[in-house]
């Protein structure tokens, strides 16, 4: 006689009227197959964890932006944000689609380059570009968005001896009505440093003025400041029109649109109440098309959208290490994949749902990494399953950020697959091994002798 | 330690303590552990019975019992012998 699936028994007591404690349950159904692969063959053909990016979710996510924006602006671009995830299978989807590159470093930068991207669709971003970073993104007719004075005086000063003009664009920070305002980046909008900035490079005419870039802050949960920065980079733009007769080529909006993840300690879920493409797209392209730009004279729209792009598309497949009860009774299952590969669990309740099919019994888990750290909580409270150990679940909305900030700590880190159109997997990055990360060593001679 | 016996259970897993007026659900196997104690089985002749009837090794299934147990303490549904 074939035995019967085991679920460790459970008891728990009803309550009646009583609101759950621990917010909604979380009900949906298991994850068997991703993208038509099952959850199990992966695991089989690829160990556990294991990170999984779906090449259909990227590219149709993708295409929803992009229609947001070109169905109620007509010149649209987006800029793939490469600090989000630069794996270059994945840059390069978002480069099939038509995505340009932003990029915040000289590593960021050669890597675009070596991707294939074409240098004049380059926007090189952040405060911390070298000389040498200038000089190059320069030559190739990269963008190159001034961050500071310091940049723009170094850049200008290079002028001298490159073989091109420099095309720019000055990052603007401003009040959105948001806060925390992030005035760390570019220059204020508010208290006249930005048209300090305009009127230098204007004046110096060493440097060619292509755009105004602004990048008002990360998971920003009202639309409506997006409507106020466009509506002030405009002005911006309409002011340099009108001072210099000169035309701006491009307004970039930056990024930080939410994915649909939930922020700690919200009590819906965010896919229900964070604002859409839509959204975004209403209250930037209105106050642009709303500004004075002549109707033939309308600037490129770019966006450098990063975790909404790629958020949906990215799993983490677990397997639960063990179950325990902690002092107060409470269940803890540990699971082997912690914050080391989900830096992303210190912002977000990340979905996490079985890898099979379950009985309706439920129950309250504190859920913990493999790595003995206590900071290491991939979810703080979640209801699950009667899970068994080496059963597996699957993290949800894992693509943004934490393939580009996990860590080599304590652990060695996995194989990341991607599932193309078609089902099937490729690996696009194959797992760390102790010579990998000790490769980078040096021991001086005198220290391999440890008898 | 002895189950409380007057408990009556559901087929859908429903349990009533009539002693406290309280009541729980349980998964099936939870419901057959608790009949099994009411029928007077020791921990020992439980696990064996389990064993012969899922796919779970012994230590596991110990190490739950052993949890299942303190859970029905915790609830008063276990008494000690008198
Ligand atoms: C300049 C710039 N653009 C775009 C992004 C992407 O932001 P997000 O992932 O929030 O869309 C960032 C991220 O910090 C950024 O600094």
């Amino acid at each position: 006689m074939e035995k019967k699936h085991y679920e460790r028994p459970h008891i728990i007591k009803l309550e009646t009227g009583m609101p759950g404690k621990f917010g909604m349950r979380n009900d949906s159904p298991p994850t068997t197959h991703i993208d038509g692969v099952a959850v199990k063959e992966l695991v089989a053909g690829y160990g556990s964890p294991l990170f999984v990016i779906s090449e259909s979710t990227t590219r149709s996510v993708y295409r929803k932006a992009y229609k947001a924006f070109s169905t109620r602006y007509p010149k649209v671009q987006f800029a793939w944000s490469y600090k989000t995830n630069y794996l270059s299978a994945v840059c390069n989807i978002f480069h099939q689609e038509g995505s340009w590159a932003e990029v915040v470093s000289g590593f960021e930068y050669d890597k675009a380059v070596a991707n294939g991207v074409d240098p004049a669709k380059i926007i090189f971003n952040g405060p911390g570009k070298s000389t040498e970073d200038l000089r190059k993104a320069a030559e190739n007719g990269s963008l190159i968005h001034i961050d500071h004075l310091d940049e723009l005086y170094t850049l200008t000063d290079l002028t001298g001896e490159l073989t091109r003009k420099p095309l720019v664009a000055i990052r603007v920070n401003m009040d959105t009505g948001i806060y925390p305002m992030w005035d760390r980046f570019g220059f204020n909008y508010e208290n006249g440093q930005a048209w300090d900035a305009i009127n230098k490079i204007m004046m110096s005419g060493k440097l060619e003025l292509v755009g105004l870039h602004t990048h008002i802050g990360t998971f920003i949960m009202s639309a409506g400041a997006y409507g106020i920065a466009a509506s002030k980079l405009a002005d911006l733009a309409l002011g340099i029109k009108q001072k210099f007769n000169h035309d701006i080529r491009y307004i970039d909006m930056g990024g930080g649109f939410t994915s649909k993840n939930t922020l700690k300690g919200s009590y819906l879920p965010g896919s229900d109440t964070n604002p859409s493409f839509d959204d975004y797209a209403e209250a930037i392209t209105s106050a642009l098309v709303n500004s004075g730009f002549k109707p033939d004279n309308l600037p490129l729209l770019i966006l450098e959208t990063g975790r909404a792009l790629i958020d949906e598309a990215g799993y983490i497949i677990t397997t639960v290490i063990a179950n325990k009860r902690l002092s107060t009774g409470r269940r803890a299952t540990i699971i082997d994949a912690g914050v080391n590969l989900l830096f992303t669990s210190f912002w977000y309740q990340h979905p996490v749902t079985p890898a099979q099919g379950f009985s309706q019994y439920r129950e309250e888990n504190a859920l913990y990494g493999p790595l003995c750290m206590n900071i290491d909580c991939v979810r703080d409270s979640i209801t699950l399953p009667l899970l068994n150990k080496g059963e597996q679940l699957v993290i949800h909305y894992t693509g943004a950020y934490n393939l580009t900030q996990w860590m080599q700590f304590i652990t060695l880190r996995p194989k990341v697959v991607l599932i193309d159109q078609d089902s099937k997997t490729h690996i696009i990055r194959e797992s760390e091994s102790v010579t990998s990360v000790s490769g980078f060593e040096k021991t001086p001679d005198y220290l391999n002798i440890i008898k | 330690m002895k189950i409380n016996e007057n408990l009556a259970i559901s087929e859908s897993g429903f349990l009533f303590n009539p002693t406290t007026g309280e009541s729980f659900t349980v998964n099936p196997i939870g419901a057959e552990i608790i009949e099994l104690l009411k029928e007077g089985k020791t921990d020992g002749q439980i696990t064996e019975m389990l064993l012969k009837t899922y796919q779970i090794d012994s230590q596991t299934l110990q190490k739950d019992l052993h949890d299942f147990n303190d859970i029905l303490k915790q609830h008063q549904l276990l008494e000690p012998n008198e």
